[in-house]
């Protein structure tokens, strides 16, 4: 898959090569396509628990994932100068969850063992320098077996005149449609394994609006207030996801048809001396189901020269349950919602590990085009028992 | 609910007040250290799939400059 990749990439850089102009000490930008950059993210993830929603709340989580997405960033000047930067991603991801296939309790290796999800995205911006505003559209898409999402954005940024202060605002919907896999015992007639028309399906639509401010306080700080407002209507429970109640009977996960969430962020970051670089991110979480959490995110970057930087992490997270979760076998049959979904029980995890970041003038093992290597370890563990790794590749090429 | 809009209201005029306050006019010859790639006021691209599992992991999720909808998550 990682060869594939690479050879993709490869193409890619042959590919738009032919529309590289080098830039003249005159000033003068090129009104032709440009390709600016090629990224690569690479990450392979495994996680284990013992609380999986889709057996009730007891029973293996255990899931692998190996993602891959490339972007290519090309950009261009028109007539009035203005430059248009175009965006174009696409992410594959080859997961195998052992609790998926669980949907059905008999079989040994079922069709929701394991899947793939493509989501393929466009993103464009236009940007006004000597305005100092940035106008972008962005469209994205996911492909799964039982889950298709479609979404459009907008956004606007302006900068002040002396270039320390930005604000951005930033709107987009995303149209979902979830389909209605239950557990086989829900099925009628006991469910035989059936194709993806096979099922009905379900709307799931989410809708976001997003203020933020970053500010220039001196030469070495700067920092940032992020808003969100975030709207959910629809399914938002998932239809195989079993809760057992305590008179023993079963039925599908239920949860309100509407979920209103509202995050306040705010990050940070402060050049000390010449080699350490402080990056904080504070996050206050909260929605009308009940859920309130604080998130607190500090990451040291070391540069043991300009070129090699070592950037240990740590992340701390909180949160409170859910108005309707509880565990295997303890929801009253009269409960109008309910879940036993451990993510969304009460818990704090922590995040931790470290990152080694290369930038070498000459490129990365000498190869000019080759800019930039990020590998990064991380081990995430959380109070009940869950516990996950994942390693991350980040490969950019100018 | 009432609570979170006094809340919110409380870290808006804090982080207001501190992005409104002691700020120095920086020049732009004098960014060198705030221009540099590790203080870009974004998450790591590098990040990206982790994000990812911690917004199908926990309950909460934005305000962090990703998505904020849209794919299931659902294993």
């Amino acid at each position: 898959m990682r060869k594939t990749c690479l050879v993709v990439v490869g193409i890619f850089l042959h590919f738009f090569s032919g529309f590289a102009q080098s830039s003249t000490d005159s000033g003068y930008e090129s009104r032709k396509l440009k390709l600016e950059e090629v990224n690569l993210v690479s990450s392979y993830y495994h996680q284990e628990g013992n609380n999986s929603a889709v057996t009730g709340g007891i029973g293996t989580e255990k899931l692998t994932d190996f993602a891959n997405v490339i972007d290519v960033k090309l950009s261009k000047y028109d007539r009035k100068y203005r430059k248009h930067t175009f965006t174009l991603e696409a992410g594959v991801d080859a997961y195998s969850s052992a609790s998926s296939d669980m949907v059905d309790l008999k079989a040994n290796s079922s069709a929701s063992s394991s899947d793939i999800r493509f989501y393929p995205s466009v993103n464009w911006t236009v940007e006004n320098e000597n305005k100092g505003t940035t106008v972008g559209f962005n469209a994205s898409s996911s492909f799964e077996f039982d889950y298709t999402s479609f979404g459009i954005g907008a956004s606007f940024g302006k900068k002040s005149k002396d270039n320390n202060r930005e604000l951005n605002l930033k709107a987009q919907a995303f149209f979902d449609q979830v389909s209605l896999v239950t557990p086989t015992e829900l099925r009628p007639g006991g469910g035989a394994r059936r194709d993806e028309d096979d099922y009905a399906s379900s709307a799931r639509n989410s809708y976001s609006g997003s203020v933020s401010v970053s500010q220039i306080i001196n030469k070495r700080l700067q920092l940032m207030v992020i808003m969100d407002l975030i709207k959910q209507q629809g399914l938002l429970s998932l239809p195989f996801h079993r809760v057992y109640f305590n008179n023993n009977s079963m039925l599908a996960e239920k949860l309100p048809s509407s979920r209103l969430k509202i995050p306040l962020g705010f990050r940070a970051n402060y050049f000390l001396g010449d080699h350490i670089i402080l990056r904080a991110f504070y996050r206050y979480y909260q929605d009308d189901w009940g859920l309130k959490a604080h998130t607190i995110d500090m990451e040291t970057a070391l540069k043991i020269n300009p070129f090699i930087s070592v950037t240990p992490f740590y992340r701390y997270y909180d949160q409170t349950a859910v108005d309707y979760f509880a565990p295997y076998k303890t929801h009253a049959v009269t409960a109008a919602f309910f879940t036993s979904n451990y993510d969304l029980s009460k818990f704090n995890s922590s995040f931790f590990g470290t990152g080694v970041r290369l930038t070498p003038p000459n490129g990365v093992f000498g190869s000019s085009h080759f800019n930039m290597l990020e590998l990064r370890y991380g081990h995430y563990s959380r109070t009940n028992g869950l516990n996950s790794n994942i390693i991350s590749l980040h490969l950019k090429f100018k | 609910m009432k609570l979170t809009q006094k809340k919110c209201m409380l870290i808006t005029v804090f982080a207001g007040s501190l992005l409104g306050s002691s700020c120095t006019a920086v020049k732009e010859y004098q960014k060198n250290r705030l221009n540099d790639g590790e203080m870009t006021l974004s998450a790591r691209k590098v990040q990206k799939t982790e994000m990812s599992f911690q917004t199908y992991r926990e309950g909460a999720s934005g305000a962090n400059g990703g998505k904020t909808g849209g794919g299931c998550g659902c294993n």
